[in-house]
């Protein structure tokens, strides 16, 4: 009895590595039907209805191939994989996570129906099995350690895709196709929070190990059996790409400070004066609320640093962007982005060569009360004042009036300067204008002390991005530091004089009275 | 134009014919020096025969010229600008690189050990030598890099697997089987967009690739009749039936239309 009861508990104990047992795909199903299709399709190919609207595209689970395993390229994932996915999300896709959403029993039951979608599943001679990856080694972040990842990163030739600092610019960046032929970006390797498999040196390893099946990103593991190069090796190409990114994904500030500065106002994007000015990050997203509108928007955040100095502001507005557009050789990309996204009628333009840009936008005057200028762009009724760059005129940005995304009219006399660098997958943008407005009535005057709305625009033309196609952000707000009056400098020293003088005073008085009483 | 790809092509089959057995000497020749892919499977002896000329009608489209620029390693390969190879033609509208096989017929329940010998594909000059390969399935596909520059092979499949390795340096090997038949399989190297490569998976061994004078034979077929398919990358499949009875040689010759 005893025996038959063991013998019925180790059978109902899941086997390692699956959670089989406790799934139920009736169940799964209608978890599946409420919460998957729209995206993944109802037969799972992939192709709900909101499925044209996303670059990468939703997984097609007919195939099943996943980018995200602990098994060697090829192989099927294992279902903790799977459920990693669906409790995680993939970062930098619309794929969100799942764990607070929905039970585990629910989130089991969905993961087993999703399996049902290939055959490849129910094939006992393809159980999978996670690699054997090791642990990380010590001493990642060290010079040493980085300068053996920087050489292998070059040697197994990760900038032919990933470019030479990794910006995802490798000369082979533009060609790149998913295994349907949709486009693909070679990650930045600069911006780890979106690395759809987990940002950490173990998930880098771990993906350079595997592979993303389905992808242009091949499995490294062949050149360890091989001798290519050691497991450590590997490890170092991990924690260098790791090093990469910031320690901690990038916090959004409402405001950006714009010290005042002693010493000539820095024009130049590489000006040294820019290295001790503290960056703040604007997340972008599509433009989805006029048509056109935008679902994959190639730039999806900047850095900005502002100072000021006596008489003038420049803003440095920095951002990641493969390509130095416009560039033939992404025409075909242009194609496959607009082949993958369905298009709002009328939007029918054929692939072209469009310029990179970028706008900043004030309002013409600060709003006395909370109301700020719709911040697409105005209105009719109430304008927006924009700076505009395009990187076929980089030395020159036009200020002027929005009224709304069709109306854009430049002022005459804007003065702003622009100055542009690209380098390596990266702009660096400076505009400068006077504190002083040159026309009150159009031009918003810039004063210290008081919260100024701005908002930025990125277009990236060699993503298919212009017009209405680009990637805004919200209000945000620009603070020039005041100067400071010369009496708070001066008070401290006067109040520490007194008191030094009143001291000295006191014992001076004490001292005549000591003496005054020994000469009686 | 169409002299040289017959030059380069008919050069091509020659070094294959040269370099049989030989495998050390390959490793080493210029692009294009490897086994064809029908001599990587020892064909049956007995049995019948079908054989013909693959031609296409309608002018042939160009092939695109490669950028190498990038891979001064490869360029340096070619005496001049190297072309993909999506349509090779030989003389009289000859059609190579077209994948000839026994579609139906063969007894269900039948099965064919497969070879142990594997068939190799090598990376060249960045370009994939052989183009157009058969191979069955569970007989090994040995996949070499001479090249001196970071390939990834990616295998695009719908009934096997996927793969995607990748080979950062010259004399790398990787070696893959399939698990189910499939026609076509189709190899990338992400790397150079350019490089495709296609194999056709299958459980018997009745199967060839047309050569430069668009010829191809399947022997040792027994007694039956059959559908044998043609597939082109560009001109997409043509088919024809063919009965043989004894060991007989049958003809087959079949016409793409050039669009």
């Amino acid at each position: 009895m005893t025996r038959r009861a063991l013998a019925l508990a180790i059978l109902l104990l899941p086997a390692p590595g699956s959670l089989l047992l406790s799934q139920d795909t009736t169940a799964g199903k209608t978890v599946y039907v409420k919460w998957c299709a729209g995206c993944h399709g109802d037969q799972g190919a992939g192709d709900g209805f909101a499925a044209k609207h996303m670059i990468p595209p939703p997984r097609d689970f007919t195939g099943a191939i996943y980018q995200i395993r602990s098994t060697a390229s090829g192989n099927l994932p294992t279902d903790a994989d799977l459920m990693r996915s669906l409790d995680e999300g993939l970062h930098g896709t619309a794929m969100p996570g799942w764990r607070n959403a929905l039970s585990e029993r629910e989130r089991r039951d969905v993961l087993a129906y999703l399996k049902t979608f290939s055959t490849f599943f129910a094939d006992t001679t393809l159980r999978p099995q996670a690699l054997e990856f090791g642990g990380e080694p010590s001493g990642g972040t060290g010079d040493e350690a980085l300068k053996v990842g920087r050489q292998f990163y070059d040697s197994i030739g990760c900038r032919k895709c990933h470019g030479d600092l990794g910006r995802g610019d490798g000369p082979s960046s533009p060609t790149l196709k998913d295994d349907a032929g949709h486009p693909i970006f070679a990650a930045d390797l600069h911006q780890n929070w979106v690395f759809n498999g987990g940002g950490s040196a173990v998930d880098i390893y771990h993906r350079l190990r595997t592979g993303l099946d389905g992808t242009p990103m091949p499995s490294f593991s062949d050149l360890l059996e091989q001798k290519f190069l050691t497991e450590t090796e590997l490890w170092r190409v991990a924690q260098y790409v790791r090093s990469l990114s910031p320690e901690n994904p990038p916090v959004v500030r409402d405001v950006i400070r714009a010290p005042l500065i002693e010493r000539a106002l820095p024009r130049a994007p590489d000006d040294s004066a820019w290295t001790s000015v503290d960056a703040y990050w604007f997340p972008l997203v599509g433009q989805v609320v006029r048509k056109t509108r935008w679902f994959a928007p190639a730039v999806t955040g900047v850095w900005v640093k502002a100072v000021h100095t006596t008489d003038s502001l420049a803003l440095q507005v920095t951002w990641d962007d493969r390509s130095e557009s416009p560039d033939t050789a992404w025409l075909d990309h242009v194609g496959r982005v607009f082949a993958a996204l369905e298009q709002d009628e009328g939007a029918t333009d054929p692939p072209a060569l469009w310029p990179d840009q970028i706008a900043v936008q004030f309002p013409v005057t600060i709003p006395t009360g909370m109301e700020r200028p719709y911040f697409l762009m105005g209105s009719s009724s109430a304008p927006v004042y924009q700076w505009r760059w395009t990187s076929t005129a980089r030395t020159t940005a036009v200020a002027g009036l929005a009224r709304g995304l069709e109306r854009f009219d430049p002022v005459s006399n804007g003065g702003v300067g622009a100055q542009a660098v690209y380098d390596h997958g990266q702009w660096r943008v400076v505009f400068t204008r006077a504190l002083a407005s040159p026309d009150t009535a159009t031009q918003l005057p810039f004063r210290t002390g008081r919260a100024i709305p701005v908002a930025l625009f990125a277009w990236d033309g060699s993503n298919g991005e212009h017009g209405t196609r680009m990637a805004v952000s919200t209000w945000y707000f620009l603070a020039l530091d005041e100067p400071v009056p010369a009496s708070v400098f001066i008070s401290p020293v006067i109040a520490m004089a007194l008191t030094l003088g009143l001291g000295l005073l006191v014992v001076w008085r004490a001292q005549q009275k000591t003496s005054f009483r020994r000469q009686q | 134009m169409t002299g040289r790809i017959f030059s380069v092509v008919g050069g091509m089959f020659l070094l294959t014919v040269c370099s049989k057995g030989d495998n050390s000497q390959v490793q080493a020749a210029p692009p294009a020096a490897e086994p064809a892919p029908a001599s990587a499977t020892a064909p049956p002896t007995a049995g019948g025969t079908i054989s013909g000329k693959i031609k296409f009608t309608g002018t042939a489209p160009r092939n695109p010229a490669i950028d190498m620029s990038e891979e001064a390693t490869c360029k340096a390969k070619y005496p001049t600008t190297p072309t993909e190879e999506n349509v090779v033609a030989g003389p009289a509208n000859a059609l190579a690189n077209v994948f000839v096989y026994v579609s139906a017929g063969v007894p269900a329940g039948q099965t064919f050990t497969a070879p142990t010998t594997p068939v190799v594909l090598d990376q060249n000059g960045c370009r994939y030598h052989p183009h157009v390969f058969g191979v069955m399935v569970g007989q090994p596909v040995e996949i070499r890099n001479s090249d001196a520059v970071l390939h990834n092979i990616k295998a695009v499949a719908k009934k096997n697997r996927p793969f995607n390795v990748s080979q950062p340096s010259a004399g790398m090997k990787t070696t893959r089987t399939f698990t189910a038949p499939e026609v076509m399989v189709n190899l990338q190297c992400n790397v150079h967009g350019w490089m495709h490569a296609w194999v056709g998976v299958r459980p018997d061994p009745f199967y060839a690739v047309s050569g430069p004078d668009g010829s191809f034979s399947i022997t040792g077929l027994p007694p039956g009749t059959y559908t044998i398919e043609a597939w082109h990358e560009k001109f997409g499949t043509q088919t024809a039936t063919v009965t043989i009875a004894g060991t007989e040689s049958k003809t087959a010759n079949l016409t793409f239309a050039a669009h």
